[in-house]
Formats: structure tokens, sequence, C-alpha cells
């Protein structure tokens, strides 16, 4: 029997606030441990929490670019569970009236595009930080409190390279809405991830199995793959799947149980008391969806259809959000995308690999990149030239122009200093002159090297090749 | 409300609000709380089809706050009130995962 | 000693302006005077003599730079749940032991910025679950009418207080009737403003939809002018409502003619198995008001016989998960185990006491899975057919007289083995407390045994102005406020 495995992703992303979701104690990585606490989100007696604007901006903007209707009216329930990390022994979130219902994403998965569909996404509230020391935990609750919305898909997913293009397109899309900066290793994007398997056209899901919080994706990916195994085994060999939550373990490479369904939360959701609802009107929704950002998607197309850009080159530019945005930059100085884009593609990531930084530290500014693409345009230094000076202005800095100016780089197009050298090469290799002069046009190249050479490269190809066939056609 | 005529299992509930309770309390309570539940199911007396549930006494909405940091508490005070601390975080027993 | 702890909030301002005392005078009558009795009432858990007498000065010298704050200079007792910056805060449970509160409550902010004196914590059911100050970890408070009777609850120690003339006025807190009905027992007046008037921050939450802090004091104008003090938009507080406050103190004037008012009379509230004292004294104030020009009009309030059902089931539920941080694991009590659910377990076995565990069991119950509907959500609309009576009543009238309690104080210990029976007491308060509107208790009789009782005056959501007023002509035209206990 041939089995399929289906997939769903529910997707914790930290937003970009200043303050965290219901206090305004500030959200700051790596700070003093419990420095940035208050009696709200610490749970002390007494203290209401107060909804955060801009996290609600936030999860709408992140939803308008998923494609999600904005919910016109939503609003907040607690969910109870005891865990140390959890301050108030509840969770504030959101059950049956999310910020953002809907939504879909189209990715490319290995060169086939797949369309994946979102339920919702709901806003909520990160936990505190645990540490584990010798017979004990230590908590930490800057993190407490902070926003954090769920971005929950359909189990639409077929295999961990869905996942991963997935989870890969959520991220770049969440960077480029500068929604967050989901930075992995700072727990600022997690996931839990739904498997399930099931015999091919049997149409109920098999036994949901949960794998909780992972941030990894090579992980997310290895758990899924993991799990997948494991389950079609278990059923090829007759068994069945319990549906439990499962923990995944990087060292071994396999999945384990946490709990079992018997063992399963009850959760008691109950409408919040101490917030009130949020309406959107249209005319906010409207407001924001004026203010989104281009997508990756949207940008490919644009600097395909507009800027004449390859296919590949579209692609490359905006894999990232900091690469497309410099090129961006760039192109407010010059007209010569495809120029910009082989440097970029070129010179810059080799560079930027070399010396393991981000396009954002290189000494050479857009501005710069599009004054040596100027240089070359004018003719006034080759291109050969024109990656010299991206490498010393790349390792040492300095203004294209002084470099080109004082080390002597231009391009000699003058005619009386391209006589004496091209005389001098046909005088010194009468075989290539006579081969020319046979028709055979392809030996005036060699000239052609002759020059260059004796001009230690910086002859105007152009017009030494004007020069060497208006003497040899003469 | 039928399920309520058989009563609650008052040992499993207190698990689930993690409070042990003594076999004697568990006995008393489970009486107390049987009377009160019994008590309770007068409202299955009525319709309430068509009605919407009340949340909140004066719902507003969108009552929300800038984005601006704030004070935050004296981290002393913060450990001071704590059981227990350990440099400056909150020590607890060990966490087993969830 | 000047006797000045007997006075009220009105009487020691005109004094202190007039110069005739000052507020380190009042504060020393009040403490002599708690020092004198409050080993028999015991209303207090911490008074604060040398931080109330360093206020007083400071109150002194305010006013003789001129300054005419609102309460400049008047001690004031505190429920002790509510957080005052650097003072315990004990909810009268073992479980918030050790804990220091690191924050005012913004009516103790209020409080401070209108040159309050803040006297001390008085005792109060654990974490507001009782009516009668018997569920206290920390000390047992008695009616000061009579020290073998309760003093009510949760409020008790704060009615107690006032009643003792060991303050001259005090907060409480109404979630269900926790400021009215020992206010009633106490022979004080009390308020149960309406939901969002006063911001609940920093007030420990039983039941956060109903929660609501108000005052407790001699006479109707001094709650009024409290009151004032305590309303106004809180942006810490999402359920505080954006509102102008009127001047309730200034508002009430010498006229008592109740002309051109309808109160309405709803059957449902003469309940039956009243005290018939109690019945025949409220009616006689109902005939009162009449005499006073009020127009008596006949009002139904049909499902506020389901509002005990639906009180401990929406309560409880609240309650269930306000008091899921109280886990030894950040402040207050720790019972330690092996890992963090065997240290929940033991912590909340030591720290709360039964009645809180009661409730919590009950409370977490009703939301568990596949009981959800049939209680809580079944609860939420029935919640709503209460409001809607309120609304067609208020319709009719201008404001419903009603008793407060079915029978007057009853003795310590009557009622401590049946949950159900205490319950029961709250018939009259509660419905207010879920439609959300507010409500006035003051003495309107005593009872044979010499017992308070106390006439409740019911009014529409933010209709404050109308039942102090209407409480305010009553007042001026009897003589109960001004009956003193003889403690013994
Ligand atoms: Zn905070």
């Amino acid at each position: 029997m041939q089995y399929e495995a289906t997939i769903g992703l529910e997707t914790h992303v930290m937003q970009k606030t200043n303050t965290k979701m219901f206090c305004a104690c500030k959200y700051e990585y790596g700070a003093e441990p419990n420095t940035h606490v208050c009696p709200v989100c610490l749970g002390y007696p007494g203290a209401l929490p107060v909804m955060n604007e801009k996290a609600i901006e936030l999860c709408c903007k992140a939803g308008l670019l998923l494609g999600c209707e904005i919910n016109p009216y939503s609003k907040w329930d607690r969910k109870n569970y005891f865990y140390p990390d959890m301050a108030k022994n509840y969770q504030i979130t959101q059950a049956d009236q999310p910020l953002c219902l809907g939504g879909q994403l189209t990715v490319d998965v290995d060169g086939e595009m797949k369309t994946f569909t979102i339920e919702r996404i709901h806003q909520e509230e990160n936990a505190a930080k645990n540490t584990h020391v010798a017979g004990a935990s230590l908590v930490d609750y800057n993190r407490a409190g902070t926003a954090l919305m769920e971005i929950v898909s359909n189990p639409c997913m077929h295999s961990a390279e869905d996942a991963l293009a997935y989870m890969t397109a959520v991220k770049q899309i969440m960077q480029y809405g500068g929604i967050s900066n989901c930075d992995q290793e700072k727990g600022q994007m997690r996931s839990d991830v739904n498997v399930s398997v099931r015999p091919v056209g049997q149409k109920e899901l098999g036994a949901k199995v949960e794998i909780k919080n992972m941030n990894s994706f090579a992980f997310i990916k290895e758990a899924i793959e993991y799990e997948i195994d494991r389950q079609t085994a278990l059923l090829e060999s007759g068994g069945t799947v319990d549906q439990e939550t499962r923990g995944y373990d990087p060292d071994r490479g396999e999945t384990f149980t946490q709990r079992t369904k018997e063992n399963a939360h009850d959760y008691r959701y109950f409408p919040e008391p101490d917030l009130m609802p949020v309406k959107i009107p249209a005319e906010q929704i409207e407001q924001w969806r004026s203010e989104l950002p281009e997508l990756p998607a949207q940008r490919r197309v644009r600097y395909v259809q507009e800027l004449g850009l390859p296919e590949y080159d579209a692609g490359v530019l905006t894999a990232d959000m900091a690469t497309s945005d410099w090129f961006e930059q760039a192109m407010r100085h010059t007209k010569n995308a495809k120029a910009v884009s082989n440097f970029i593609m070129g010179e810059m990531m080799r560079l930027l690999s070399e010396q393991n930084c981000s396009i954002s530290e290189s000494n050479v500014t857009p501005e710069k990149l599009a004054g040596i693409v100027a240089l070359i345009d004018a003719k006034t230094i080759s291109t050969g030239a024109g990656k010299q000076v991206f490498e010393i202005i790349f390792n040492d800095g300095g203004d294209p122009k002084a470099i080109v100016e004082e080390r002597g780089m231009a391009q000699v197009s003058d005619d009386s200093a391209l006589e004496g050298w091209a005389d001098e090469a046909i005088a010194n290799n009468p075989k290539p002159v006579e081969e020319y002069k046979a028709g055979n046009p392809a030996s005036i190249n060699f000239l052609m090297g002759q020059v260059m050479k004796a001009s230690r490269g910086k002859a105007n190809p152009g017009a030494v090749m004007q020069m060497l066939k208006q003497k040899l056609d003469r | 409300m039928s399920e309520a005529n058989e009563g609650m299992d008052v040992g499993y509930v207190a698990k689930l609000a993690n409070i042990d309770l003594t076999t004697e309390e568990t006995a008393l309570f489970q009486g107390q709380l049987n009377q009160v539940l019994h008590y309770v199911e007068q409202l299955n007396e009525l319709d309430v089809g068509g009605v919407e549930p009340t949340a909140h006494a004066f719902p507003v909405y969108n009552v929300l706050r800038k984005d601006e940091v704030g004070t935050s508490l004296n981290h002393a005070d913060v450990v001071a009130n704590a059981p227990a601390a350990t440099d400056g975080e909150i020590r607890v027993p060990k966490i087993l995962d969830q | 000693m000047a006797d000045l702890h007997k006075l009220t909030i009105y009487e020691l301002s005109e004094k202190l302006a007039a110069g005739a005392c000052t507020s380190v005078d009042i504060v020393n009558d009040v403490l002599a005077s708690i020092d004198a009795t409050d080993g028999k009432v015991g209303a207090y858990l911490t008074i604060d003599r040398a931080s109330a007498l360093e206020q007083a000065k400071v109150a002194d010298a305010l006013r003789a730079e001129g300054s005419t704050l609102p309460m400049l200079g008047i001690p004031v007792a505190i429920k002790d749940l509510l957080n005052v910056k650097g003072q315990p805060c004990t909810c009268s449970s073992k479980i918030l032991e050790g804990y220091t509160a690191p924050y005012d409550a913004t009516v103790i902010a209020k409080l401070r910025e209108a040159g309050t004196v803040l006297l001390g914590r008085v005792n109060m059911d654990e974490f507001a679950m009782g009516s009668s100050t018997e569920n206290a970890a920390l000390g047992k408070t008695s009616n000061p009418w009579n020290l073998k009777h309760v003093p009510g609850g949760s409020s008790g120690g704060s009615a107690a207080c006032v009643a003792a003339d060991e303050a001259i006025a005090a907060l409480g807190s109404d979630t269900g009737g926790s400021i009215r009905q020992p206010a009633a027992f106490c022979g004080c007046v009390g308020v149960k403003p309406t939901y969002g008037r006063v911001s609940r921050y920093g007030l420990t939450a039983f039941a956060s939809s109903l929660d609501q802090i108000g005052p407790i004091s001699k006479t109707v104008k001094d709650s009024a002018l409290l009151l004032e003090v305590l309303c106004g938009h809180d942006k810490m507080d999402s359920s505080s409502i954006d509102m102008d406050v009127p001047a309730f103190g200034k508002s009430l004037t010498a006229d008592t003619s109740l002309a051109g008012i309808k109160l309405g009379l709803p059957k449902e509230y003469f309940v039956e198995g009243m005290d018939p004292e109690v019945e025949k004294t409220v009616r006689d104030a109902v005939d009162h008001c009449k005499s006073l020009g009020a127009e008596i009009v006949d009002v139904s309030l049909p499902h506020s016989k389901y509002a005990i059902a639906v009180y401990y089931i929406i309560a409880t539920a609240e309650a269930s998960a306000n008091l899921a941080r109280f886990d030894g694991i950040r402040y207050g009590l720790r019972v330690d185990g092996k890992d963090p659910i065997e240290l929940y377990g033991k912590t909340r076995a030591v720290g709360f006491g039964s009645e809180v565990k009661r409730r919590i069991i009950l409370g977490t119950y009703v939301l568990s899975s596949g009981y959800y509907d049939a209680y809580y959500l079944k609860a939420q609309k029935v919640r709503t057919l209460i409001r809607n009576d309120f609304t067609a009543a208020f319709k009719q009238c201008d404001a419903i007289l009603a008793p407060v309690t079915p029978t007057p104080a009853y003795k310590l210990g009557e009622k401590t083995d049946d949950p159900l029976k205490m319950y029961l007491d709250d018939i009259l308060t509660t419905p207010v407390n879920l439609a959300g509107n507010c409500a006035l208790s003051l003495p309107c009789g005593f009872s044979s045994s010499g017992l308070p009782i106390g006439l409740q005056i019911i009014g529409d959501s933010f209709a404050e102005e109308t039942i102090l007023k209407i409480g305010h002509a009553y007042e001026q035209t009897t003589e109960w406020h001004t009956r003193k206990p003889e403690i013994s």
C-alpha cells in the first residue's frame, strides 16, 4: 500500500515592537535577566493588560501580506495551563475570533509552484525563558508577555520540502514586511509541526502527531522526515499511530513522546474579561494595505518586466531582503540594472562570503557601485578595471573616480597613443597580419591583445579595434 | 446540563486546578459542590436560544496603548519578592519537558 | 481625646479648614480609638502608625501652604486586596505571605493625590470570597453592633472599622455585594459604582467582569466625596470608561425633596424567607421616600432569581483563572516540591482556605472540556437577560428601592458549614454586579435586637448622582446614620 503524509504548521513569530504585548516593558534580547519586567508581565496581583497598538497593526499587516481577510471583530481569550514560564498561569490569546482569517502563499518547491493555505493568524503573548541548571530551573521573565503571533497553516503540505519552502517564504515575507526579524537563533520564529500519515486514497486524515517548539529549519526537516518514516512503518506493520505530542531530539535524530492524548491539556478557554474586543474598520485596513512593502514575488516580476533582468538574476537578488533593498538603492543612482546585478551576483557575493560579512556592512555602498557602473558605461574604464575598483573599495574604501585617477586606470582612447601601439603590433607580427589579409578576420584579435598588453590594459578596446581595422583594411 | 446530575469528580478537577486536597476535603467538597451544581441547574428552566452572551458589562472597543517604553520594576524588588532566586533569575524545581 | 474619630469627612474638613484641629490630631484620635476597640472588633490586619502620622504632618503642612485638596488630612482604611507600594497585600490569605506590593493601585494613587492619610489595611474574606469575613486566614472580625455577629463580607473589616469609628471612611470592593452587605450589617453607607467607573488596576482580582472598588463611610455625602476622588478614566485598566466624573459631593444640597423622582419597587426583591423586620423596615423606608415627594411604581426584575446561579458560575470561572497566578513561583508562599507541579499542588493546598479552594474547583469545572456551554456560556446568556430586566425597569423609574440582605447580621459561625446557604444570601446584591449598574446601601433602621438594617438604592448605569441624591435626602430626614454602637 502507498502512504501519504499530511503536514500543517503553527508558526510563532515574534513581532518587531518596542514594548511587550500588554505592558510597557521593553523587549530587548540579551538584557540582564528580569530587568524588563513589571506587575503585568510578572502576573502580580492586581495588574491588568492593555493592548499594544503596534502589535495589532503588525499582525494585521502580516495577514495582508499573506492574503488573509482582516477580521472586522476580534476578541481575546484566556488559555489556562500551569507552567513556570507563564506568569499568570494563563496565556492571553485569541481562540474563536482571531485578527486574521484565511490566506495563501504560492512558493517554488524544487521548481514546482505550489499554493499552501493559511487558516488564521492570531495574536498572543510570549512565555518567559527557562534555563536548566543542576537540580533546578531558572526563569527570566524579560521575554514574558512579548508580542507573539501564531500563523496557522491548513494541513496542506505533504513533505519536508513543502514545509521548508513554506517556512522560508513566511520568513522572507515577515522580514520584507518589517513584521519580524525572524531571527531563529533568538527564538523569534518557532514552529509546531503536525504530521499525519494515511493510505493514499483514504479520505480522513491519519492520527495527528504534534512536534512542538522547533526553531531550526534543519531540525524541522529532520523531524518531519523521521516522523513520516516512523508513522509509515507503524502503519505498514499493521500498527496504529497514537495521537500525541512529541519532541525532537536533534542529537539522536529522533522524535519522542512528550504527552499522550489521555494527558492532553484541558485549556479551559474563556473570554478574557480584562481586555475589550478589537474592531477594525475597512478604512484602517485600506490604510495599512497602502503602507505594505512590495513582496519578493512582486519585486521579481518587476525586475524582469521593467528592468529587463533575466529571471535568474531577479530570483537571486530578491532571495533576501537586505540584498534586494541594496539593489533598489543602487538603482536610484543608475539605469544599468544588468551591470548592477552582475556586480552583486559576482564580486559582491564572492567577497561577502570570503569575508563572512553582510551586504549592509560592505564598504561598497549602492551609490559607489552606481559610480563604478557609470565609469564603465562612459568607457572611462574597462569592465575588468571596474572589478578591480570594486575590490579595492570593498577592502579599503574610497571613491571610484578618485581611485581610477590615482591609479591611472582610465582607458586610453587618444589616437596618437593608440597609433604607436598599433603600428608596433603590426610591425612585430607579420604572420597574423598576413592571415587577416588572406581572409581570416579572427586573426585581428591577436593584434588587439598585443595592443592591450602594450597599454597595460588601459587602451579602449573599441578604439583599438577601429584603428587596427583602418590600418589593415587600407 | 444533564452532565451535572452525575456530579463532578472533585479529585480530578482539583488536579486541573493544581490544588492537593486531603481525602476529607475531597469528600466534603464533593458533597457541597454537588449541592451547588444541583442548585444552578435551575438555569435549565430558561430558553436562552437567540440570547447573546454578556462577557463585558460595558463593552468598548480598541482600548489601545502606544508602543512606547515605560518604567519596569526595580530588579532588586522582583528578586526580593521571589521565594527563591539565583543570579537574578527566579529559581524553581527542575522543569520537566512540557 | 476630642472625639474627632466620631466625625465625618465633611465635619472634619470644616474643622481643619477653620484651624480647629489638625490632621495629626485626627490621626491620633483615630489611633486611640483603634487601640481602645480593635481588640474587640478585629477590623485591622496592619496599622501603619508611623506612616499615618507622617502623612498627617505632610497634610497639615500642605494646608498651611493653602492646599484645599478634597481629602486633605482625612484618615482612611484600605481593604487588604489593594496594592499599596512598599506594603504587604495579603488578601487575608496565607498564600501572599511575604509579598510586598511594588506599586500603588490607581485608587491608592488617587487617594494620595487627594491628600488622604492611609491608616492601614483591614480584614476581609480571603480573596473577597465570602459574605461574613469568616473566610479569613489572618484573624476574625466582629460586628461592632454585636460582637457575636458577623460584620458581613467580604469588605467586613472596612465596614466594621468605619462603624466602630476606627477610621473616618474606608475602601472596599464589591463583586457580588461585598460593599453593600457589610455596610448594611454594620450600619454604614457603601457604594458599588457602575462597572468601569473606578479603575481596577491594583485591585487583586476576584471576578474581573464584576469587581468594582467603592467607598464605605458614615454618611452618603462622605461616600459621594470619596467616590468623586476614586472615579475617572485609567489607561491601565481597559475596562475603565472614559467619561467625565460629576462633582458627586457638591451635587448634594440641603434640598430633601424627591418630587418628580420615580422609585421602582421590584416584587421579586421581597423574597421568600426574608426576615419580617427587614421587610417592614425597608417598606417603611419606601414610605418615607414617598413622603419626601417620590412616586413609587411597581417594577419587575423577573430574572433576578437566577442571579445566584449565574453569579456563582461566572465569578468562580473568572476566579479560577485569576487565582492561578498564586503558585509559589514569583512571590508569596512556596511549599517546595520535586517539580513545579508538585510545588503548585502543595503551595496552593497550604496557601488557600477552604472557601477559596471550593470556588476555584467549581470555576475550573464549569470551564472544563465538555461543560463550558452547559454552564459558562449559558450563565453569560442569562446574564444578558438580567441586564435586560434592569434596562426595562429603568425605562419606568429613576431608581429602584430594595433590601440589601434578607436578614440582619447573623451570628459568627452560623453559616460556615453550609456554603450554598451562605451563597443564597447574596440574592439581592448580585444582580447589580451582573448587570454592571450602580447601587448604594444606607442604614434605614434597626432590628429589635439592635442590629442595623440597610436600604438598597439601585441606579441605572452611570446614574450615581441620582442614587446619591435620593440617599442623601433620606439620610437628611432620618436619624439612623447618627446612631453609634456601644462596643462591649
Ligand atoms: Zn511588563
